[in-house]
């Protein structure tokens, strides 16, 4: 049931930047968000912490005005309001800082920020008018971004200051940050909590949304927890332990870390010689890299997305043809993906609905793609054998704990987790000497993450090489037994479990090498 | 040589004079289409226009009403299809069409109901139809060599419609890279969240940038009918929606190399008169129909090989919905 609000008590004479009383939203059969109640004192950083899917988004989307509630009371500094959209909120003094930006990609910094505050017909009579005030928060926030660089040229960091700007600029008393750090590398992060402490010193209040454990602890005064569209308990943080917050976001205990015995690696069965790749554009985003996987070990790339590792990921499956370079698995050229997967390669591709299903499949169907030719699924004359395709897929949906267990249901009917199992069971069970994976838990919630690092963790001890691909720095850490980290195309480093840590990954992470540390 | 000369500036002189509704057209479809619309309906609204242009103008003799109902008239259909694709998230491309081929239809059947031309209306008398205009001091300024023959063939002599066309163009340059209105019609191409969340409704917007297109097209539309010609006929806009839709595309929706190519097909038109009936060594007399092709082969030509890459508005033709 829902928490008791009343435990975190306003902070001095102020009124709650934010109260809400009884938030309800249905999204068709989806409750996103059952009789929520939140009260965040003025001046703090409120932590919001759940899984994918417990709502806070939503919950959110509705302060911001972008969604509407069923139901419920929303109070802005002590004053009940009706925000009908994000107009209403931003003259209320709230800003949004959203996890994919709202900015328009080939606008100058500038013009992103004039968006909607232009301050006049034409941009002249604002634009000066707005530099001045920019260049004053710039200076009182330590938010330095070149006002007339192109968003597109910004890297991602810089674009969320922008973003932190943006709301500033319209006077946001009160600043909401939806998974901030999910583009960052930890020092960017960094940045950010300092940032964000400024913002609460200077008297504004900050909440940040996250999943993220070590966030809330390093940066939160207070911090809410939502599970299943319900708020469910509120702490204040330096009462509270990582420990605790994990379980209530859950619902059960979790294991944090995963167990795991010392790999003992055989023989080479990926190999990668100078490899080149160019992106669609034609731009080189791999630009010639070497490693090997062996039999028996996870290796983990790490890096900031968009570094090359989506390329590389792949050119290494064969969908994508490199540039230069060689690249055999046990000692077989790739040459097009069935070809790999003949040779004994399967990959879980980054972007499950891109490229690892067929929305409009069912489950079944979905379950033997790229393996549809095999004898197990196909007669002599070319016809589906629909028993043994539906038979097998109830079987791995009952062996990965897919929800529900119906083959004969859509793909895109399944939760992020589920497809992503879905798609893993496929991989897996085809016995393959090499898995190449990417972003394995994007999108999947807490209890699915463990169970598949579990899985993969299984595939590494019964003789697999698994390469890794994932921004989540705590996955790689968790799982690899060597660590490759990735920046502009090249290796920046290479690390072994027992020697790499989250700051030496970060420095890597940000193209600075060994040497010049 | 004075020939040539004059050879030469009675072909400019007439590129300006086919370039007018490509122009009109070409900058109407910049505003809907950096808004994030596809407007393949350009066609429809200029040949429409050009309807209640001459339908107007021939009743009340006056061309100004002419052009007014032409803008009504093509607002109103620029409606519709925002009806369809902003406030329903239709197809655009379907619904464009759609009112294309809804008023190649309409046109010649309400003409014909009403007017009883076999599908024409006639527009006659003085005042309904926009007539050239002698810009002052042609007669001194004639008088000059080589100048003087293009003060008064090239830039003296049009109506009003074309010098309104060659104002349209810096004035929807300001419009918008200079003001507001610009800025959120800029945004709302590329990421209609953003605008959203600014505060700014993006169908609102969507339907305003309809609107600047309606009445540009309007002027197309009455060009048409009541300047350039003395009346409407069936299909008589000839596909030059679609070759303004080109000319945009071309000049990767920017107002000024839209326009410039805008100059280049009506030039290849006006050259194509010119060539007709003339012996080409070696080959003889050309076909005129292959000739009557040629700013339509060098639509192909240039789209598919000299443009390069023409990036798109990047949310066009996508109907806005929230994500969830």
């Amino acid at each position: 049931m829902a928490g008791d609000p009343g435990r975190i008590e306003p902070a001095g004479a102020r009124p709650p930047a934010i109260e809400l009383r009884g938030i309800d939203k249905r999204f068709g059969a989806v409750h996103a968000n059952r009789n929520v109640s939140l009260i965040v004192p003025a001046g703090t950083i409120h932590g919001i912490i759940g899984e994918n899917g417990a709502g806070k988004s939503t919950l959110m989307n509705i302060i911001y005005g972008y969604y509407h509630a069923d139901a419920g009371t929303i109070l802005v500094d002590g004053q009940p309001i009706t925000i009908r959209s994000p107009q209403d909120s931003i003259r209320a003094g709230i800003g949004m800082v959203h996890q994919h930006f709202m900015l328009v990609e080939p606008f100058t910094v500038l013009e992103n920020v004039l968006l909607g505050a232009e301050g006049g017909v034409t941009l002249e009579e604002g634009a000066a008018k707005a530099r001045e005030t920019l260049q004053a928060l710039e200076r009182d926030y330590a938010l330095e971004v070149d006002l007339d660089a192109r968003i597109e040229n910004l890297p991602v960091g810089v674009q969320q200051r922008v973003e932190i700007l943006k709301a500033l600029f319209r006077g946001a008393r009160t600043l909401i940050l939806d998974e901030p750090t999910g583009v960052l590398t930890p020092q960017e992060a960094d940045h950010l909590f300092r940032i964000l402490r400024n913002l609460k010193e200077q008297g504004r209040t900050v909440v940040l949304i996250t999943h993220k454990l070590r966030e809330i602890m390093a940066v939160t005064d207070n911090v809410s927890v939502m599970r299943q569209g319900e708020m469910v308990a509120h702490r204040v943080t330096a009462q509270t332990s990582r420990e605790e917050l994990a379980e209530l976001m859950v619902g059960r205990k979790v294991l944090l870390r995963v167990e795991k015995a010392p790999a003992r690696p055989g023989a080479p069965v990926l190999e990668v010689e100078d490899l080149r790749v160019t992106d669609d554009l034609g731009v080189e985003r791999v630009k010639g890299v070497s490693f090997t996987v062996r039999a028996g070990e996870i290796v983990g790339i790490a890096g900031v997305a968009g570094n090359g590792q989506s390329q590389l990921l792949e050119a290494l499956a064969g969908i994508r043809r490199p540039r230069a370079g060689r690249v055999t698995v046990k000692g077989v050229p790739v040459i097009d993906p069935a070809q790999a997967r003949r040779h004994g390669l399967a990959h879980v591709p980054e972007d499950r609905l891109r490229m690892g299903l067929v929305r409009g499949f069912v489950a079944y169907e979905n379950a033997i793609l790229g393996y549809h030719v095999d004898k197990d699924y196909v007669d002599e004359r070319g016809f589906l054998r629909f028993g043994n395709i539906v038979d097998t897929c109830k079987r791995w949906m009952a062996g990965y704990d897919v929800r529900p267990q119906a083959p004969q249901l859509q793909a895109t009917s399944f939760s992020g987790g589920n497809q992503q199992k879905l798609v893993l069971a496929r991989e897996m069970e085809h016995d393959p000497d090499l898995l190449l994976v990417g972003q394995p838990t994007r999108g999947v919630d807490i209890g699915a993450i463990e169970f598949i690092h579990r899985r993969l963790i299984a595939m590494r001890d019964a003789g697999k090489a698994v390469l890794l691909v994932s921004v989540e720095l705590d996955e790689i850490l968790s799982l690899s037994d060597r660590i490759l980290v990735m920046f502009d195309g090249h290796f920046t480093g290479e690390l072994s479990a027992a020697e790499a840590d989250e700051r030496k990954i970060g420095l890597l992470m940000a193209g600075v090498t060994a040497e010049a540390a | 040589m004075s020939d040539v000369w004059i050879q030469l500036v009675l072909l400019a002189d007439s590129t300006l004079r086919l370039a007018t509704p490509l122009v009109f057209c070409a900058l109407a479809g910049m505003f809907t289409e950096r808004a994030g619309v596809v407007d393949i309906g350009l066609e429809g609204k200029m040949l429409g226009s050009a309807f209640a242009a001459a339908a107007v103008a021939s009743v009340t003799g006056s061309a100004w009403a002419g052009l007014a109902a032409a803008i009504v008239f093509s607002c109103m259909l620029a409606m519709v299809h925002g009806f369809a694709c902003i406030t329903h998230r239709g197809d655009q491309v379907v619904s464009g069409v759609a009112l294309n081929i809804m008023v190649a239809g309409l046109g010649p059947t309400l003409a014909d109901a009403w007017f009883h031309q076999a599908g024409r209306i006639n527009v006659t008398g003085p005042s309904a139809r926009f007539t050239p205009i002698e810009l002052p001091l042609t007669e001194t300024i004639g008088q000059v060599p080589i100048l003087g023959t293009l003060y008064v063939e090239l830039l003296s002599g049009h109506n009003i419609l074309v010098y309104l066309a060659a104002l349209a163009l810096p004035l929807s340059a300001w419009v918008l890279y200079r003001t507001r209105f610009g800025l959120r019609i800029r945004a709302v191409g590329e990421n209609p969240s953003a605008v959203d969340t600014a505060g700014i409704s993006v169908e609102a917007l969507r339907y305003r940038a309809l609107l600047v297109t309606g009445a540009l097209c309007g002027f197309a539309g009455a060009y048409l009918s009541i300047a350039q010609n003395a009346g409407f006929q069936r299909d008589m806009s000839a596909g030059k929606g679609y070759l303004a839709l080109a000319a945009l595309i071309f000049g990767k929706w920017r107002p000024v190399p839209a326009v410039l190519g805008c100059l280049l097909f009506a030039f290849a038109d006006a050259a194509q008169a010119r060539l007709q009936g003339v012996a080409v060594p070696g080959i003889g007399q050309i076909p005129t129909q292959l000739i009557q092709a040629i700013p339509y082969l060098l639509t192909i030509l240039l789209l598919a090989g000299f443009v390069g890459r023409a990036i798109a508005p990047r949310a066009i033709g996508q109907p806005y919905v929230k994500e969830r």
